[in-house]
């Protein structure tokens, strides 16, 4: 296993979009070992997205029981080819990212989401998610789109919605 | 080496000052750090980290002269600063009521004493004006724990005033 490089923005990498895993093998389990341990080696990160270490698939690893608080949560989940299938609710709450270091702001984001995806077997998934580990788990897969938590800042004194839809 | 300054700028508000100032100062050779603009009772307000490497005067001769030409109270300041040196709120306390003298001071007072650092301040009168509102809202760090914070909130409710405290659990993704 290994510590992976993160990308941080500027880097335009991380503006593109990633595409579908079609093998689900050996070599994309070692990968997600791999990005397991450099998730748990960042500064408390609940998530990580395969493009942030510069493998622009379709993958993303979310752990919300490491939280300072517990939150509601299914342990460490590995999503591949996710499609967030419904989402319920919005609520604003300050994030920050490993690729972009030292800026935290207020984000909008569903409370509730259904999540339709891949396990590293290529079994498909189905789960229902929220609150804090609704937020990873969209945050993560932002990364997938090349979107970063800075596309979708409101204003740091008022929680305005802003007039963005949900892709 | 930086040479950081803090430069303040008060008067009444136009538009297109903040557009004028930092054009005169990148023609100038400063560089910016981070700055805070709002309007205050619609006076224009701004502080700035200016970047410069000459003096104090040279600074004051180069936007002193624009500064004038809108109308603006210039306030120039040398500062121990330099960036990346942010820290993360974990609470954040909003207070509202009928506007009346004391609130900020009683309320910033019982949250001083309950271990709050205050990272972000800013408070509006809104309503109307014979019935005016004050809203303020407030981030910070819990030195003490949110509890202390929350006791100190319940007390500041007791004063006839709205409060509510939330704790800011900022996510690393």
């Amino acid at each position: 296993m290994a510590i992976l490089e993160i990308l941080t923005y500027p880097d335009a990498r991380l503006k593109q979009e990633s595409q579908p895993v079609e093998n689900f093998d050996d070599e994309l389990r070692a990968f997600l070992a791999d990005l397991e341990q450099t998730m748990l080696a960042g500064p408390g990160g609940v998530g990580i997205a395969a493009p942030q270490v510069g493998r622009f698939q379709r993958i993303v690893i979310v752990d919300c029981s490491r939280t300072r608080k517990p939150v509601p949560n299914h342990g460490r989940l590995f999503i591949i080819n996710p499609e967030i299938t419904a989402w319920e609710g919005m609520a604003s709450g300050r994030e920050g990212c490993m690729s972009v270091p030292d800026y935290t702001g207020n984000v909008i984001r569903a409370e509730k989401i259904s999540l339709h995806y891949y396990d590293p077997q290529g079994t498909p998934q189905q789960l229902d998610a929220e609150g804090y580990e609704a937020r990873a788990i969209q945050h993560e897969i932002d990364h997938l789109d090349g979107l970063l938590f800075l596309d979708r800042l409101v204003s740091r004194r008022n929680d305005l919605f802003r007039r963005k839809v949900y892709q | 080496m930086n040479h950081w300054y803090m430069l303040t700028l008060v008067g009444k508000d136009r538009p297109g000052i903040v557009a004028k100032v930092t054009a005169a100062l990148y023609d100038g050779g400063c560089n910016l750090g981070e700055a805070s603009m709002m309007r205050l009772g619609g006076n224009f307000t701004i502080m700035l980290m200016v970047d410069f490497e000459r003096s104090s005067k040279a600074l004051t001769d180069l936007i002193g002269p624009v500064a004038e030409s809108l109308d603006l109270h210039l306030h120039l300041d040398r500062i121990e600063g330099r960036l990346h040196q942010h820290v993360e709120p974990d609470v954040r306390i909003t207070v509202y009521g009928a506007d009346r003298a004391g609130i900020v001071a009683r309320v910033t007072g019982a949250l001083a004493e309950a271990g709050l650092n205050i990272t972000d301040l800013e408070s509006m009168v809104g309503g109307s004006e014979d019935k005016p509102i004050y809203v303020m809202q407030i981030e910070g760090i819990a030195a003490e724990g949110i509890e202390s914070l929350q006791a100190a909130v319940d007390v500041i409710r007791q004063d006839g005033v709205e409060a509510h405290l939330e704790p800011i659990d900022t996510l690393i993704g």
